[in-house]
């Protein structure tokens, strides 16, 4: 059983909001395991997909807390099964000439892609779940990881409903 | 009971306040989807996104051209602000010009900004209405962070409005530049900084809307200078943008009928009474469905004066320093009811062994609150009138279980372990009596504050509160120093009452300094320092639990009489008074009574040594509550022991924990 939930929270696209709900869960002791903010189809509303780890506390304390924020609007919970949760990843890999077919090949592998080439290395762009992303990864280990950045889980639910449309002021 | 009129026995005529009074919420939020305490998670609040209109109070006026300094004020004026507790400095300057003109909001100048937040806080604990502090940028915005904290622990409306550095200085570290909203996130319900001059009226409805409604707290409002001086349009109301706010106040009617059947099934229930009954203003109400269920009654620090004392029904505050009877009855109900209460570990002690058999109906208008130290069967959310109300209502349908043998059992601990103390054997005068006659002269329709440590346990177990809003403490932050700017803030807003700190020789040496302020103002508070020489509570836990090694507790206000608090008080315009002796204490009591003019201080030099009784050890369970020093109930079977070596069990087990 995953300790693991993640949250889709619609916030005021205000100063200071991602402030709050970070400062919230460091205050309160939850733990975050992935944050990803952008803007959404509705002007002046924000969307936070939050991966928080429930060990110690309550899924409902986290949800709770989050939901008193006053500039947060919605919170969701969005299941694996019934939702699309994606992450990105860029690596870059050591590959000379004597490694690098070998690197491609599990580049095709995964459908990632090579975005760009340099003698020494490669750099990948790959997306998916964090599972198939930390798979990638540890295929490309023992060729040396030089850089790794990635962007936190962004999600959205299957199906033709938007938990945004509800939300229109 | 007291918002909409003035509280009886304070006759006098208060400032008409402009119609729509900001302590009072207007516009019920739609209904919320309801009491979700399971895991599902989805707390779906924007599910009724077309909030009926939250209007706001106070007369329409505008447009009209006006600085941003004068929107400020104009707004205060037609939301209803009646009183600023406040200083000037070099950003909020611009305010305070236009400010000197308002023919409704009154200043008053304070002499910290500490004092500033406590007698907002004071203020709108006595009247249930917004209290106002004001303060410029940087220290004066940071010297309030101690009273925000205070009132977000105590959850009272408070809106404190700082001036900030001019737009382009934010972020250069300009001089007096604090990040204050951000400093305050974790101490306030809400804060905002007005970058915009147009949206200064909007701003503070808004804040006094989210201070005052739901859970109440404090909400800051940062405003640059140049956001102050730049020419706008000022016109009321504004329309509010909180999209992401909507509290419940209407309970469920499924957890209500659930709530109603726990209770009248119950066998040894009790009515766990916190300050959201008081917030509410749901005495009568309380007392209404104590008397129809003649379920016991306890009521917690926060919550002191929401049921009569007098009540035989009434069975005392329960916690670290409850009665023996409140603690009891809750370790051996089988059902609490809690209302507007928050199972704090004062008052549940260690929470694995608090109310072991008990079920708990849990009713609180902030949903974060339900499960999140003890679980609850029946988690209410909503506003505690309300619930109170409809938990009455659903009650007159059903059959109510016979109580009798449960109140057998608590007339025994009442009888057995009523609140009492002993004179020193020093032959010093006993605080706790000093106290006690206090309540007794002054009476149940004063109002009381008080700091924290002994004298504010002891205030909150030998005063009889009757009346809600007479008792005013700073109970979750703990903060020392509340006594007298609170006091100050109290007597402002309830200029008919008398109003009495009971403070100690410490706290009082915290902020002392808002006597001036008091005696030019016009304040006539009065004031007994329950002068022990000491840091009285550190004290008692260093006799208790640190082999009598007092490391840093004794102030030297007994042994070198510094400061001399009677001179203290009459070097800033007070009548001060002293008393040493079990004859002077009734005298000087009643001759402050009679001082109606001035403020009083009267310095009671009490015995170092006098302890607090009842005692949960910090890191102990409530079971192990003990009567007196060495005097632990055994509830198991009702008797009395005299257990001499449980005091050396417990202290052991407390300084493992050393729970401080």
């Amino acid at each position: 059983m995953s300790e693991t939930h993640t949250l889709s929270v619609l916030v005021e696209d205000k100063p200071g909001v991602l402030a709050r709900v970070s400062g919230l869960f460091s205050r309160r002791g939850f733990n975050i395991i992935s944050l990803a903010v952008g803007q959404t189809e509705t002007a002046g509303i924000s969307r936070m997909t939050i991966v928080v780890s429930v060990h110690d506390f309550p899924l409902e304390q986290v949800t709770k807390q989050l939901n008193k924020l006053i500039n947060v609007i919605k919170i969701v919970e969005l299941e694996p099964a019934a939702s699309v949760q994606r992450e990105l990843m860029l690596v870059k890999v050591r590959a000379d000439a004597s490694v690098r077919s070998q690197v491609l090949e599990t580049v095709a592998l995964f459908r990632a892609k090579v975005v760009d080439v340099a003698p020494e290395a490669l750099t990948i762009e790959a997306t998916g779940t964090m599972d198939k992303l930390n798979a990638l990864l540890r295929i490309l280990e023992p060729y040396g990881v030089r850089e790794l950045v990635q962007s936190g889980m962004v999600a959205v639910g299957r199906g033709p409903r938007s938990i945004t449309a509800a939300t229109a002021r | 009971m007291t918002t909409a009129t003035p509280r009886p026995g304070t006759p006098g005529p208060k400032p008409a306040p402009p119609p729509g009074r900001t302590g009072v919420p207007t516009g019920r939020p739609t209904g919320a989807p309801g009491q979700r305490t399971d895991s599902t998670v989805r707390h779906e609040r924007a599910e009724s996104r077309h909030e009926t209109r939250t209007d706001v109070p106070g007369p329409r006026s505008g447009p009209e051209q006006v600085t941003g300094a004068q929107s400020i004020v104009r707004s205060l004026e037609s939301i209803g602000c009646e009183i600023v507790f406040g200083i000037p400095g070099g950003t909020i300057l611009p305010t305070y010009d236009p400010l000197l003109d308002s023919p409704t909001v009154r200043h008053v100048l304070v002499r910290h900004e500490q004092g500033a937040g406590h007698a907002a806080t004071g203020y709108a604990q006595a009247t249930g209405k917004v209290g106002v502090c004001m303060a410029t940028s940087g220290p004066g915005a940071t010297n309030l962070i101690t009273p925000l904290a205070d009132a977000h622990m105590d959850s009272v409306p408070v809106v404190a409005i700082t001036g900030q550095v001019a737009r382009p200085l934010i972020g250069t570290d300009a001089f007096q530049e604090a990040d204050i909203t951000g400093i305050t996130m974790p101490v306030t319900k809400h804060n905002m900084l007005v970058t915009d001059p147009a949206e200064i009226p909007r701003a503070i409805a808004e804040a006094f809307h989210l201070a005052s409604t739901g859970r109440p707290g404090p909400v800051l409002v940062d405003i640059p200078k140049d956001v102050q001086q730049a020419r706008t349009t000022f016109s009321w109301p504004p329309e509010l943008r909180l999209p992401g706010y909507r509290p419940t106040t209407r309970p469920h009617g499924k957890q209500i009928r659930e709530a109603a059947k726990l209770i009248a099934a119950a066998r040894k229930p009790v009515l766990y009474v916190g300050g959201g009954v008081l917030k509410a203003e749901a005495s009568a109400e309380l007392l209404e469905l104590a008397e129809l269920t003649n379920i016991p009654v306890v009521t917690t620090l926060m919550a002191r004066g929401a049921f009569p004392d007098s009540h035989p029904q009434h069975v005392g505050m329960p916690g670290m320093h409850g009665t023996v009877a409140a603690v009891g009855a809750m370790q051996k109900s089988d059902l609490l009811v809690a209302l507007g209460a928050r199972f704090d570990d004062r008052v549940t002690g260690q929470l694995d062994s608090f109310a072991p058999g008990a079920k708990i109906v849990h009713a609180d208008i902030d949903p974060a609150e339900i499960s999140k130290n003890r679980r609850a069967d029946v988690p209410i959310v909503g506003d505690a009138k309300e619930i109170i109300v409809e938990l009455i209502e659903a009650l007159h349908g059903e059959q109510l279980a016979d109580l009798s043998e449960w109140w057998t059992r608590l007339d025994g601990w009442r009888s057995t372990f009523p609140l009492g103390y002993d004179w020193p054997d020093d032959g010093s005068l006993s605080p706790q009596y000093v106290i006690e006659r206090i309540g007794a002269i002054a009476g149940p329709e004063s109002l009381y504050t008080a700091g924290v440590g002994q004298h504010q346990m002891w205030a909150a177990q030998f005063v009889k509160y009757e009346n809600p809003r007479t008792w005013l403490n700073s109970g979750g932050l703990g903060t020392m120093g509340y006594a007298v700017p609170a006091a100050m803030g109290a007597k402002a807003g309830m200029p008919d009452s008398v109003v009495w700190a009971i403070d100690g020789d410490g706290c009082f040496q915290m902020t002392n300094q808002e006597l001036a302020t008091c005696a030019i103002e016009g304040i006539p508070i009065k004031v007994a320092v329950i002068n022990n020489g000491n840091l009285g509570m550190v004290r008692q836990w260093q006799t208790l639990f640190y082999e009598r090694r007092y490391s840093n507790t004794e102030l030297g206000t007994h042994k070198h009489r510094i400061p001399d608090f009677k001179l203290l008080a009459e070097a800033m315009g007070c009548v001060g008074l002293r008393a040493e002796s079990k004859e002077d204490v009734d005298r000087v009591i009643r001759q402050a009574m009679e001082i109606n003019d001035q403020p009083v201080v009267i310095d009671f030099t009490v015995g170092a040594d006098a302890q607090v009784w009842p005692m949960v050890a910090a890191g102990t369970g409530n079971d192990e509550v003990m009567a007196a020093r060495n005097i632990r109930p055994l509830f198991e079977g009702d008797e009395l022991a005299a257990g001499v070596d449980e005091i050396d069990a417990v202290t052991e087990r407390a300084l493992g924990d050393s729970g401080e």
